[in-house]
């Protein structure tokens, strides 16, 4: 597979693949005329607040109520106790495990649902859920998963009848046997143990509902913040017992998910089930605090990493052992089949024949959720964790981390490649992006540079990460969530006046579906990108679909739409025919346009073929322009590139800058290069705050010191450097339009490259590792500890 | 947001406001920029029974020299320092701080006085006016009695007091403010020949530091040091002020030496706590590195160099 240009095919007008077109849905963001769920006010319309626990572990003793309730303008209180009425006091998660709708036996995490009160006034609803008041016996509050796996920690999971330990899973991938032979024929062995910190999605908008549950009719309609509608109508389904076809749920205008909004979460439940019994529609949205505290975290995992090395700079094996703290419930929304998400992508850009990875996950007293923050189940651990290993061994074989990474890299024709852990890459030419970014940024110019620095006593550090990523799962065959194979769908209708409606399986978040997704289908049939609608998130409205997460709406439902396209064209070749009295076979198509071969004048536009369609289509055939499609997809695709980032860090304080910030990534064909540079760019941020500032931390009770925007830091422009970017392009061969995906690939890939590029200002010193969030407190440490300082 | 139940009032005289005050009392908290008072009562840390919108009054957001005084007034906002001519002119420690308060969006409506008075000792300006040796200027309603709750039988009957920073500032979230006073200006002695200098650590723009050493010195006609001044933010359970370094310098020449020795005893003055953003150990030694480069600072700019 070739690196090769590409040119868009069609006119701005047509506005096909490859133009900038802007994002038709910003205008209504801009002018704050967004519909999100808090928009949302129903007739009759309650409000429900939570009262949440305010301990990490602690058993229930009783619940008092009576003072909430006797609040003005309370109309209900509901505990845990009043679900199970309805079997509703806990529910399934994503994972297949269980979680605590409203806590009746124990609360297992600070923030964790207690009691729900339903009011007719949003601050009358706080301010009685603040009256519940509970009665505790403290626990042991666990808040790593080391101590959870001690013989004498306490029983976390004691709802569970077989669970006898904080042990949640424990999951491998690849070959030990192989493994081991490779690492008894290696010359060093080079291991890493690091911890990725617990993070937190922070979307702007929080996690809610409105529900409206019509006690006549049983038709139950929920505005949801969902990245999933259809499978979480699903999930509503099979957990509150509601006929599906009675379940309509409306994901609006959504202010960012990043894999928040894929899990279930109590508070829809709850709303749910009071709006059912109480026959009026109730609205929950969450605070900045409780989204934070409460809702899908991201990371936390433990990793020890060994690379198998020989002296002349070749890998011969990886081995990683894992400790994943999991929180109090196991929600991760990932492939039923990998307890670790896709994590066993970890052998990365590079060839070698043999892997070997174990995980465990424990139970802790904390929030559950796992896998979210554009990681690509979990591939962001996994791209940081070869990412650093690979630099350090580089260092430890006296090796320049580049010619290291080049001389193991996969060879452009080596693809499909299969991995040692059963992936099958389907395309990429690491080489090439790795010497683009390297040309950018004048590689060998800061080499040289370092060393003079270091003289002039300043501290230069660049560092790299070739990151593979594998993304739009999947086949079928292989991923589900819950059963529910992971297909996603499109559905596509040309009106008469050559007008398109494109309904899709997935829901936008802010990436920009409305504008992408008619460019495909302009690409496809020449339909001008303007005439065609997307509509997406009403499962009343839109074909059924898993929902967008993991970088899978291109890959998958970007797919269905192109296949759903041009299976309207071979139709719409059909009338044209008709309409030209040729025979199929003598036509040829052009953007927009059937004509006769040798004979361009007789041609028939697909806005004259879509008015025939339903004016005067051939006798032979049903009429419409219409149809659906369910696109499984053969395989995965796998995003790559090279980042390349240069710190200066004060040797005196500890603080660093980025001083430049290459990304070439390859995503394959680009539907529209604006949108993926707007990608890029925001995954480039979310890696620098992730290395620099974010990290949910817990003091030794459990308390979560995270909880706010004050102390869960997000990045402004201010401090978010400036990003120099670059592309290769190198299209999926099994993706119709040849697009893999660009969601989470600056996110997965550039941690590393942070720190692997202060790192490298300080290896001199024998540093070898700083822990993210890089705070100037570890820079500094890490250089005492090893300059004897 | 969801704060608990509240009185707005928001008065357009001051006469009313302090009417309100002297009747109203501790029930009462005083809205001016609200960037700290309205997150806190977001998170029901706050809960005030009236909130004193002060905005409406006229006359109280001046930024000018007053009696051998720089005086920046309770309505004088964040930014509105960064942008004045005067303050830039007058005084550079005041002028070099500014620009770290918060980030642009706070600064736009968070006030100088109203940070003094929240007296929260991760807050910058408490620094500033320690190490400049400022004043403030509080008013009540006159001819009624005004109890001190903190201080044992404490009283006057009204009118202007003026207090010496280091006497207002008591303690964190702190002050000897009444509760029937407003705050209605901070004032900084004007200098000849001096210069001065903050520096802040932060995690990101809008955070509190980390550590923030604020530094002013006055030179006199021999290049001796004549006054100095040193305080600290977020390293102790309020802005201290390190009268041992400044006193140490007073007198000298100033030079390399004599400014890591002001360090050194910074360094050991200060107490800070380990949390998430550094440990003890880390900011202690920040203390020390960026008091020393605070003090070369100011002496640059004292000896004319550019701010």
């Amino acid at each position: 597979m070739t690196t090769t240009e590409h040119k868009p095919h069609t006119s701005p007008e047509i506005g096909g693949l490859g133009h900038s077109r802007r994002r038709v849905e910003d205008a209504r963001f801009i002018e704050g005329r967004g519909n999100y769920v808090d928009d949302i006010t129903l007739p009759g319309m309650l409000h429900m607040a939570i009262h949440r626990s305010p301990l990490a572990h602690a058993r229930i003793i009783s619940i008092d109520t009576s003072a909430a309730e006797a609040v003005d303008g309370v109309v209900a209180v509901v505990t845990g106790e009043l679900l199970a009425g309805y079997n509703l006091a806990w529910m399934p998660t994503l994972s297949g495990d269980t979680q605590a709708v409203l806590a009746t036996d124990k609360v297992r995490f600070q923030g964790q649902e207690i009691a729900a009160v339903i009011a007719t006034d949003r601050y009358v609803a706080q301010d009685a859920a603040r009256l519940v008041e509970v009665e505790y016996e403290d626990l042991e509050p666990i808040v790593n998963p080391q101590r959870a796996l001690e013989e004498d920690a306490v029983l976390i999971r004691d709802d569970k009848e077989d669970q006898t330990s904080n042990l949640c899973f424990e999951w491998e991938s690849g070959d030990k046997t192989a493994t081991d032979e490779a690492f008894a024929k290696a010359d060093k062995i080079v291991s890493l143990e690091t911890h990725y910190p617990r993070s937190h999605p922070a979307p702007l908008e929080t996690c809610g509902i409105v529900a409206d549950v019509d006690s006549a009719t049983g038709q139950a309609t929920l505005y949801m913040t969902s990245q999933a509608p259809h499978a979480h109508r699903t999930v509503f389904a099979l957990v509150a017992g509601l006929a599906e076809q009675n379940i309509r749920i409306v994901s609006p205008d959504l202010g960012g998910g990043f894999g928040n909004k894929v899990p279930v979460y109590p508070g829809y439940v709850v709303a749910t089930a009071a709006s059912l019994v109480i026959g009026q529609p109730v609205k929950w949205v969450e605070t900045r605090t409780e989204n934070l505290i409460s809702t899908g975290f991201a990371r936390d995992y433990y990793m020890k990493g060994e690379l198998a090395v020989t002296n002349d700079g070749k890998i011969l094996g990886l081995k990683v052992d894992m400790l994943a703290d999991e929180g109090a419930f196991y929600a991760d929304a990932q492939p039923s089949k990998f307890r670790a998400g896709l994590f066993h992508i970890v052998t990365g850009s590079y060839d070698y024949p043999a892997a070997y990875v174990t995980t465990r996950g424990a139970y802790t007293n904390k929030a559950p959720g796992g896998v979210a923050y554009r990681c690509s189940f979990r591939v962001t651990e996994a791209s940081y964790l070869i990412e650093r290993l690979v630099q350090n061994a580089a260092y430890e074989l006296g090796l320049d981390p580049a010619e290291f990474r080049s001389s193991n890299f996969i060879q452009a024709d080596q693809f499909p490649y299969h991995s040692p852990t059963g992936f099958v890459y389907d395309s990429g030419d690491y080489e090439t992006a790795m010497r683009k970014a390297m040309d950018m940024v004048g590689y060998a110019d800061i080499q040289a540079e370092k060393e003079q620095a270091r003289k002039e006593g300043r501290l230069v550090g660049i560092g790299m990460a070739s990151f593979t990523e594998v993304v739009g799962a999947g086949h079928g065959e292989d991923y589900d969530i819950i059963g529910l194979k992971m297909f996603d769908s499109a559905e596509l209708r040309v009106h008469p006046t050559g007008k398109a409606i494109l309904k899709l399986g997935v829901k936008s978040q802010g990436q920009g579906h409305e504008t992408t997704f008619a460019q495909i289908v302009a690409e496809e049939l020449g339909i001008p990108a303007g005439d065609v609608k997307v509509v997406e998130g009403d499962t009343d409205n839109t074909p059924y679909g898993l929902g967008t997460y993991a970088s899978r709406s291109t890959p998958v439902a970007g797919a269905a739409t192109a296949v759903i396209s041009r299976k309207l064209r071979e139709k719409a070749k059909k009338i044209a025919a008709h309409l030209l009295e040729a025979s199929e076979e003598d036509l040829e198509w052009e953007t927009g346009k059937f004509f006769v071969a040798g004979d361009p004048e007789s041609s028939v536009s697909i806005q004259d073929i879509a008015f025939a369609a339903y004016t005067n289509p051939p006798p032979d055939l049903e009429a419409g322009l219409e149809g659906v499609h369910y696109y499984d997809p053969p395989n995965m695709t796998y995003p790559f590139g090279t980042y390349i980032v240069v710190v200066d860090v004060d040797p005196e304080s500890g603080q660093w800058k980025v001083r430049r910030m290459i990304a070439v990534d390859d995503c394959g064909v680009k539907i529209n290069p604006m949108i993926v540079e707007g990608q890029i760019q925001g995954g480039l941020t979310e890696g620098f705050a992730m290395s620099s500032m974010q990290h949910i931390t817990f003091d030794e009770t459990g308390n979560c010191l995270g909880s706010n925007f004050m102390d869960y830091l997000v990045p402004t422009a201010w401090e978010t450097p400036r990003f120099e970017l670059g592309e290769t392009v190198t299209p999926s061969p099994h993706h119709p339009i040849g697009a893999k995906g660009v969601g989470e690939s600056a996110t997965v890939g550039s941690p590393a490259a942070y720190v692997n590029a202060v790192v490298d200002a300080l290896q001199h010193m024998g540093v070898t590792n700083i822990e993210m969030p890089m705070s100037a407190d570890r820079v500094w440490h890490a250089m005492q500890e090893n300059s004897g300082g | 947001m969801y704060p608990s139940k509240f009185d707005y009032l928001a008065p357009e005289t001051l006469e009313e406001a302090l009417a309100v005050l002297a009747e109203r009392g501790d029930e009462v908290k005083i809205l001016a920029g609200g960037q700290s008072l309205i997150p806190m009562m977001k998170l029901r840390f706050a809960e005030p029974a009236t909130l004193l919108d002060i905005n409406r009054i006229p006359g109280l957001d001046a930024i000018d020299i007053q009696n051998g005084h720089v005086r920046v007034q309770a309505l004088a906002r964040h930014a509105d320092v960064v942008r004045s001519a005067v303050i830039k002119e007058e005084n550079d420690l005041m002028a070099g701080a500014a620009p770290w308060i918060a980030d642009p969006i706070v600064r736009n409506l968070g006030t100088v006085c109203g940070s003094l008075a929240h007296h929260d000792p991760e807050g910058d300006w408490a620094s500033v006016m320690l190490a400049l040796d400022a004043e403030v200027v509080a008013v009540s309603k006159e001819g009624v009695t005004h109890f001190h709750p903190g201080a044992d039988g404490t009283q006057h009957t009204g009118g202007t007091r003026v207090i010496s920073i280091q006497d207002f500032l008591v303690d964190m979230f702190t002050t000897s403010l009444y509760p029937t006073e407003l705050l209605t200006e901070v004032r900084v002695p004007r200098y000849e020949r001096g210069g001065g200098n903050y520096q802040k650590l932060e995690r990101k723009v809008g955070d509190y530091a980390t550590v923030g050493v604020a530094t002013h010195i006055e030179l006199g006609d021999d290049d001796r040091i004549t006054k100095a001044g040193i305080a600290l933010t977020s390293v102790y359970a309020h802005n201290l002020k390190v009268t041992d370094a400044e006193t140490a310098l007073v007198g000298q020449a100033p030079s390399d030496e004599l400014f890591a020795e002001a360090g050194r005893i910074a360094s050991a003055a200060c107490d800070p706590a380990s949390d998430t953003r550094g440990s003890a150990e880390y900011k202690r030694h920040i203390v020390g590195l960026f008091t020393e480069r605070s003090l070369a600072e100011s002496l640059k700019i004292a000896q004319g160099g550019q701010s």
